[in-house]
């Protein structure tokens, strides 16, 4: 009685504010036809977009994993001056919005940045790398590597010694070293962080507004479509595609052992 | 143990290190200085000034209280439905209370602008509600309520939690007077870290509230975007600024209070 008087409040809003609207937002689309659930496969336009932000996101996701260990096995396994200082100037960006790394990305790689100015003076004309494909990796890098820093810092800090002494004393190659002592002992990590830095780059959406990249990614996709084209059953069933692929992975990661709450941005 | 002898691989760790520094650090600096620079495509030749920021904090200075007062209701409702519901939920062993729980994430797993839509298209005709402050609340509440309720309910379900409310309980307590007065202060550090993370997320949310507001509930990250789009470069730079000397301060103030609030904490129950 008691119990159900406690969740009571919460249940009401997350159903009022939450489940239902989503219900309706999944019903939508069959108002149409039930071959609008399928557009973002049938139809070539929706079928590139998706495969472009998936190719993305994967691509940024194994950089900022392979570079994120590499940091976390330095800062995790030292001491010296100013390394809290250091790991929290590098986890700092989780608390920026996305619009502020596309922002970033506009300041330094865009028409009025350093980087266009010294291309001019060197090369005679000015190299952008804000507005296309290149622009959006690095943002999405930007936005990613500072949640996977946290979490192999944290586990290698934990990390035995022992081992990878003694295999380096029986003589094992820097490259044994890391297949057979640094991969098992993070590989867990890798997976779980590795879901949701995947999930959180299909979804981002502010940084890739910011960028209005030449690159489609869905979540923009789905945003011109209700906004521009107000084409409602569409975007619901752009939308639901999304969802329920950023769900799966977390959850498949989940049952390796990730943490249930995480992704955000 | 002499960590640095035989370790071939650290240089290039240590490389890494260094330029994953400079990726993070730079474009931080690059944005302040151009928040200052009088013209930003001639650098800091061109003279410093805040007369960036004087615009910004007269075009948008409502944009960071909105976003603060958002942050802190957010913070409010979460405690108000999330604090009993995660006490509910760890107690609980029906399956009704874990089909909850994982509905529960949903929001977080699923992209925000899913669940904007979702919102839109089942309240977009309540004019009045629609284009409210209490719209984009909702929106922020449901994204952030997971985090409170998962990471209570984690300090809730603790063993030592069930013993101190039954003897509690055996000494005549009534729920209200357990729940108030042993249970809540005794998960106390969970709770503040729980609060801190849904200011943090509500503070930064865009992509939710982007779809949600109106020209007159825009919030700092909206204003943000805005900014980008249409105002000239040294504008949006000094409008970031404006967020790293007003949030950023803010955040770690609150991260201090939480660790001085866990510690204090740890204090008396060892006390005890």
């Amino acid at each position: 009685m008691i119990l159900a008087a406690c969740i009571a409040p919460a249940a009401v809003v997350f159903a009022a504010f939450w489940l239902l609207p989503m219900v309706r937002l999944v019903w939508l689309p069959s108002t149409v036809g039930a071959s609008t659930y399928f557009v973002v496969l049938t139809e070539p336009r929706y079928l590139k977009s998706l495969a472009q932000t998936t190719a993305l996101s994967i691509a940024v996701t194994v950089v900022a994993l392979v570079v994120a260990a590499a940091v976390g096995l330095y800062l995790g396994r030292r001491q010296f001056a100013g390394r809290r200082l250091l790991l929290s100037v590098l986890t700092l960006p989780l608390s920026f919005p996305g619009v502020i790394v596309g922002f970033f990305v506009i300041l330094i790689g865009g028409r009025q940045g350093p980087f266009a100015s010294s291309t001019e003076s060197m090369f005679g004309e000015p190299i952008t790398f804000a507005y296309g494909l290149s622009g959006l990796f690095i943002a999405y890098l930007y936005f990613s590597l500072p949640r996977a820093i946290a979490s192999f810092t944290a586990v290698a800090e934990r990390l035995e010694h022992e081992l990878e002494e003694a295999a380096r004393s029986l003589g094992a190659r820097p490259w044994h070293i890391v297949r057979d002592v640094w991969w098992p002992a993070l590989q867990p990590t890798a997976l779980a962080v590795g879901a949701i830095l995947f999930a959180t780059a299909m979804g981002a959406f502010g940084t890739a507004f910011t960028l209005a990249s030449r690159f489609e990614v869905l979540p923009i996709t789905i945003y011109n479509e209700f906004t521009n084209y107000a084409n409602f059953a569409l975007a619901a069933s752009l939308s639901i595609a999304l969802g329920v692929m950023t769900w799966a992975v977390l959850f498949v990661a989940r049952r390796f052992g990730a943490p249930s709450v995480g992704a955000a941005a | 143990m002499n960590l640095q002898r035989g370790r071939v691989e650290a240089p290039v760790l240590l490389a890494i290190t260094v330029l994953v520094t400079l990726f993070t650090v730079l474009p931080m600096l690059v944005s302040i200085s151009a928040g200052f620079t009088a013209n930003f495509s001639r650098g800091l030749a061109s003279g410093l000034t805040t007369r960036w920021i004087e615009e910004v904090w007269a075009l948008y200075g409502s944009t960071v209280w909105r976003s603060t007062l958002l942050a802190l209701a957010c913070v409010v409702v979460g405690l108000l439905i999330g604090v009993p519901a995660a006490w509910a939920l760890a107690r609980s062993t029906s399956r009704a209370a874990r089909v909850f729980e994982e509905l529960l994430t949903l929001p977080v797993a699923v992209p925000g602008l899913a669940t904007a839509l979702a919102l839109i298209l089942a309240y977009g005709e309540l004019r009045g509600f629609r284009q409210s402050f209490a719209f984009i609340l909702v929106g922020h509440v449901v994204f952030t309520l997971p985090f409170m309720v998962r990471t209570v309910s984690a300090a809730f379900a603790r063993d030592d939690m069930q013993s101190l409310d039954e003897a509690a309980r055996s000494l005549g307590a009534s729920f209200p007077q357990r729940f108030l007065g042993v249970l809540i202060p005794a998960v106390a550090p969970s709770i503040v870290a729980a609060s801190l993370m849904v200011f943090t997320l509500s503070v930064g949310e865009f992509n939710l509230t982007w779809m949600l507001h109106t020209p007159l509930t825009r919030t700092l990250p909206v204003g943000l975007a805005d900014s980008y789009a249409s105002m000239r470069i040294e504008i949006g730079s000094a409008y970031t600024l404006v967020f790293f000397i007003v949030i950023l301060p803010m955040l770690w103030g609150m991260q201090a209070l939480a660790r001085w609030i866990e510690n204090l904490h740890g204090t008396a129950a060892s006390r005890r």
